[in-house]
């Protein structure tokens, strides 16, 4: 990256190009996470008719809380599986779908399709397939031995949750990788296999290198698709059972919030959460973006 | 430099001027435009598929009525989305004339002064006659306050009662059992012909809320909560120590299906005769008549011969409706008209006929005895004759803040001892420790 600066002279005229978007930032993000700041120090009514502030007591609340925790333990372990599998698993359909010469757009449209079901309708779809009374891989599971049941197994109910996170966002990264792999310069691609390397050496010594920044770009989007978009999957899957397995950070705070109307508890479960986010982030692109070449 | 400066105050003053127009738009308040023509009233309600419909059909037929208020029912989605509806909505003062508030919220706004205008007086002030013993003894107090004065008007109530395979019972050669004694014989009989005897859904309701009405035992310090605002949840006592050492020998044994916390789930199993018996809602009737292709019969809610052997009436669950605060003196005369019609014995008989859900007030309920509803349906009767049930000292209802996460933390420790992740006696605990933390959470935001 260059560190040269170009000063162009200009109008104010960008400035308020920019306004509009910098006025749904302050109204969308900036005014609502101040607000979460400033109710998770407060102990508030649900009809927001007395308030009072009681410091970091709700953090301390939480903290304390073993139930907090085991969420908190839950979240990472989750997004984890869900990133890598997804990310893993997208990048040897994309190698395999690149390589394919007939029917390749055939391919590519099955891969992609899942995408444009939404998270909740895949929620409530895996949920009847998977269901005791109607679903048709219970039966399968069943003739296999597996009496599979998410709504009483603790294990059941979490790798049925990972496996329909994976499912909705193998997709998404399909369609990353395979742009990227096009992107690879076929000239490239040629010399090294005139060099005669085998095919695994030849992927991890020049495909895979090729491909960081879009697997980088792919990593913290996976984390945020695990950490928050999953929570309409977990709504109409689980809802956080069974003996709260699978309730995540972002599910707390709704179980708390919308739910049990504890805005304070649940701002300050907000608060951990974005910082929690922000780290991330940051630790993203200060340790692991060095790493990438563009 | 200097345009620089100009454009950042002109985008400045752009966002202050939409931010302005934006809050103001918000915390504008809807009560204040003044009425011609009927009067309009929006009702929030939880009442999804058929109930929905019979609501609506209720909205019209008042509608129909008279010509000088409309009542618009707004499906608002679960119990908890409508009742946090509500709140954002009282909260920017944009709050819906009526909202219906589930047994477990009742404490949010019961204890909230001046959320909610008491439904007794709405009635007495638009010279409606309002006399609380014209409800039925187990609704009557529910959601009424301190001082005996009903808050919110019950509307969908139920108890919970045994539904029984009647098929299943005859070929073991037993009969429905009235005591968890003699549950144990029962089950063992039907496990002997390869069933699973029982089933229950919604544990917070039936095994602890009602086990507790059922054998007269308290629940929470302060008059479970009546005569103020409780800080000890007593749900760690020796005979729901008792009660659940036995679930769990039943679980164990065969004797005793536990499908997940879901309703559905654990009804499902009975109705796919999983199970031969089904701890659920008297107003799962209607429902069951029609899902389940077997014949099958309702009886009270069994308890334990050694804890109390003369067992009383249970709690009602199901919600009710609150009149909020912060409205004109016309919209709650247009309030206490659709109530005085809800109230009434052939609106009620048809309520209770469409859903399940028992009659409110003695009218309706001799209304639909002499219609010879009971004739035909003898099980329909079942919940309202539990009801009907002596009354005692702790049988009034209960009044706990922030209960909707004490009941996710019953739900949560049922699961682990099912799954046998935990015993009975760290359950208890478990619960009692974040039930009492949450009383006192709740203690605190009350001023």
């Amino acid at each position: 990256m260059s560190n040269k600066r170009v000063q162009f002279s200009h109008s104010a005229i960008p400035y308020l190009f920019i306004a509009p978007q910098m006025l749904i930032i302050l109204i969308f993000f900036i005014w609502p996470a101040l607000q979460a700041f400033y109710l998770s120090f407060m102990l508030e009514d649900p009809w927001g008719l007395s308030r009072e502030f009681v410091g970091l007591r709700n953090y301390l609340y939480l903290f304390k809380s073993s139930e907090y925790l085991s969420t908190f333990l839950f979240t990472i372990f989750y997004s984890a599986m869900v990133a890598g599998l997804s990310l893993g698993l997208a990048l040897v359909l994309a190698v395999k779908a690149n390589a394919v010469i007939r029917f390749q757009s055939t391919y590519r449209v099955l891969l992609t399709w899942v995408y444009a079901v939404a998270p909740a309708v895949a929620g409530i779809t895996a949920y009847f397939i998977f269901n005791r009374h109607i679903g048709v891989m219970y039966d399968l599971l069943l003739s296999m031995g597996w009496d599979f049941s998410p709504e009483t197994n603790a294990f059941d109910a979490t790798a049925l949750l990972i496996l329909v996170s994976v499912w909705k966002q193998v997709p998404v990264n399909f369609v990353f990788f395979l742009a990227g792999l096009q992107g690879i310069s076929k000239a490239v691609r040629e010399a090294a296999a005139l060099d005669c390397a085998s095919p695994s050496r030849r992927f991890w010594t020049i495909t895979f290198p090729l491909l960081a920044p879009t697997t980088f770009f792919l990593l913290v989007i996976n984390l945020t698709y695990a950490f928050f978009e999953t929570f309409g999957l977990i709504d109409t899957l689980t809802r956080g059972a069974p003996g709260g397995a699978t309730t995540t950070l972002v599910y707390k705070v709704y179980q708390d919030g919308f739910l049990g109307a504890d805005l304070g508890l649940s701002s300050a479960q907000s608060v951990v959460l974005m910082a929690l986010v922000l780290s991330l982030t940051f630790f993203q692109f200060r340790f692991i973006e060095r790493k990438v070449h563009y | 430099m200097n345009k620089m400066i100009q454009a950042i105050i002109a985008g400045v003053v752009v966002i202050a001027a939409i931010a302005f127009f934006v809050v103001n738009n918000l915390s504008n308040n809807s009560a204040t435009t003044e009425a011609s023509g009927p009067v309009e009233v929006q009702w929030w309600h939880a009442m999804g598929g058929s109930l929905g419909e019979t609501v609506n059909a209720m909205a019209e037929e008042f509608n129909a009525s008279q010509s000088d208020f409309i009542v618009t029912p707004i499906f608002k989605g679960s119990y908890e989305e409508t009742i946090t509806a509500g709140i954002s909505a009282f909260r920017s003062g944009e709050a819906p004339h009526i909202i219906q508030i589930f047994d477990a919220g009742a404490a949010t706004i019961i204890n909230a002064k001046g959320a909610a205008k008491s439904v007794e007086d709405i009635m007495t002030e638009n010279g409606y006659d309002f006399d609380i013993t014209d409800y039925i003894q187990g609704v009557r107090y529910f959601y009424a306050d301190a001082n005996d004065k009903m808050i919110g008007m019950p509307f969908n109530s139920s108890t919970p009662v045994l539904y029984y395979n009647k098929a299943i019972l005859d070929e073991a050669g037993v009969t429905p059992p009235k005591t968890w004694e003699e549950f144990e014989m029962t089950a063992e009989k039907l496990k002997a012909q390869g069933h699973i005897a029982l089933s229950q859904s919604h544990t917070p309701w039936i095994f602890f809320e009602n086990f507790h009405s059922r054998h007269n035992l308290q629940i929470a310090d302060k008059d479970n909560g009546f005569s103020g605002l409780p800080t000890e949840l007593m749900y760690n006592n020796p005979e729901l120590t008792m009660h659940f050492e036995h679930v769990k020998e039943w679980k164990d044994k065969g004797y005793y299906g536990y499908y997940g916390k879901a309703w559905g789930d654990n009804q499902n199993a009975f109705v796919a005769q999983d199970v031969a018996m089904w701890i659920g809602s008297s107003g799962s009737f209607g429902g069951l008549k029609q899902s389940a292709q077997f014949d099958f019969g309702t009886t009270y809610l069994p308890y334990w011969n050694s804890v109390n052997s003369n067992p009383g009436t249970t709690f009602i669950g199901g919600a009710a409706l609150f009149a909020m605060a912060g409205h004109t003196d016309a919209e709650y005369k247009a309030v206490a008209a659709f109530f005085d019609y809800l109230t009434k014995a052939e609106t009620q008989y048809f309520w209770h006929e469409q859903t399940g859900y028992v009659p409110i007030t003695n009218a309706a309920y001799e209304l639909a005895k002499k219609d010879g509803y009971y004739a035909a349906n003898p099980d329909a009767e079942v919940g309202i004759q539990q009801l009907s049930l002596h009354g005692s000292e702790w049988t009034k209802g209960y009044r706990m803040g922030f209960y909707v996460q004490t009941r996710e933390s019953i739900y949560r420790e049922m699961d682990r001892l099912m799954a046998g992740e935990t015993t009975v006696a760290d359950m208890l605990k478990a619960i009692e420790t974040d039930g009492n933390r949450n009383l006192e959470r709740f203690a605190e935001t009350v001023k």
